[in-house]
């Protein structure tokens, strides 16, 4: 399946709107259909259960990238990018900002979502916390593919402590000589919450050492 | 606030979609299986859509199929898929009817691969429909003027749920 790029921006007004109830079950969908589906365990077998989700996140955020205003290929600094997945397609995606960004300046960003739109109907506290992680593989991917449109490899994962309230890491190049498509320097700074069990932060460990 | 909701711009679930039929045809061998799958996932849907749709919409029981035709294309498509197909060609006995969409959101960015020429690609809208048979006759994608949806009614579910309705 090819995609075609059609030259339109992201959520623009031209564009059909969909009821967010459809892409809300459709997701469910996938979760229930996708997860601990894969294919391609890896080496020892280890089971990587949510990165076939986290691989179709991917491609839409490849995708929904590749359909970004042209200014927005110019940002100056990492931040600048960084303001704008939690800005234009948290906003784009999910109808609400990112509730908070922080970032130790070394390539390592929280974003925080209180109220994650997925989870929201979840539930209101620990009820169903172990369920939590594969709703987020979709959107991790999602994050991924939309930075690396814009020529940044990064590695993401999430934790949930207590629902709805999410948080998506991101590790950036640290040692990065100048900004463009070129670098691919990764790693992971900050840890992952307590009760985080999310398969990537392994998986991307073990690829860069490879 | 019958059709006041939230919405978003249909191209992520249109990308979402693509990328999951992506998914499937790498995970399954043949496209019948992912054809079925498919229309699983939408029954599934269509299972939880029907509960938001009555709560949303201010539509009672439908008397007819008629009614229930009148419904799903200029109400239900239209709140999910922002878009009214039309109604054409009804069976004498009116218990088939075709929807026609001239443009179909959820194939906006696809070319069809030849090799996989029986996979149904939007296989998902059928499931979304209950009690009845909901088949793909004609598929722009295939190289058809329009989108074809052919609606046969069934049966009546007694229980629960109001019958035909999406």
């Amino acid at each position: 399946m090819r995609t075609r790029s059609a030259g339109r921006s992201l959520g623009a007004g031209s564009w059909c709107m969909a009821d967010v109830a459809l892409f809300e079950f459709l997701h469910t969908e996938m979760v229930a259909e996708l997860w601990a589906h894969d294919p391609d365990p890896g080496p020892g077998g280890q089971k990587t259960s949510l990165s076939v989700l986290e691989g179709v996140g991917f491609r839409v955020g490849q995708a929904l990238g590749e359909r970004l205003p042209r200014e927005m290929l110019t940002f100056k600094e990492e931040l600048d990018v960084l303001k704008f997945l939690c800005k234009d397609l948290w906003v784009a995606v999910f109808q609400k900002q990112m509730d908070s960004l922080r970032t130790n300046h070394q390539g390592t960003y929280v974003l925080q979502d209180n109220s994650f739109p997925l989870l929201v109907r979840m539930a209101s506290g620990l009820q169903y916390v172990e369920e939590a992680p594969k709703f987020l593989a979709f959107p991790c991917g999602l994050l991924r593919g939309a930075l690396s449109t814009l020529g940044i490899k990064s590695l993401v994962t999430a934790s949930v402590a207590s629902l709805p309230a999410c948080e998506f890491w991101e590790a950036l190049p640290v040692s990065r000589v100048k900004w463009g498509p070129q670098s691919i320097c990764l790693l992971l700074r900050g840890e992952a919450a307590p009760g985080c069990r999310s398969p990537f932060h392994r998986r991307g460990i073990q690829d860069q050492r490879t | 606030d019958d059709l006041s909701h939230k919405t978003q711009s249909s191209e992520l679930f249109t990308l979402t979609y693509g990328a999951l039929v992506t998914q499937l045809c790498k995970d399954y061998e043949n496209d019948e299986d992912v054809n079925k799958q498919l229309d699983k996932m939408g029954y599934n849907i269509g299972v939880r859509l029907i509960e938001d749709f009555l709560a949303r919409s201010n539509v009672g029981r439908c008397h007819d199929f008629r009614e229930t035709a009148d419904v799903i294309a200029k109400v239900a498509f239209k709140m999910y898929l922002g878009i009214t197909p039309s109604i054409t060609n009804w069976s004498p006995a009116g218990d088939e009817f075709s929807l026609i969409l001239e443009n179909n959101p959820l194939v906006d960015f696809v070319e069809l691969p030849d090799n996989h020429s029986s996979l149904i690609y939007s296989n998902l809208l059928c499931g979304v429909q209950m009690a009845v048979e909901a088949k793909f006759v004609q598929d722009t994608l295939k190289g058809d003027g329009v989108t074809e949806i052919r609606m046969r009614f069934i049966r009546r579910i007694e229980d629960n749920l109001p019958a035909g309705e999406e």
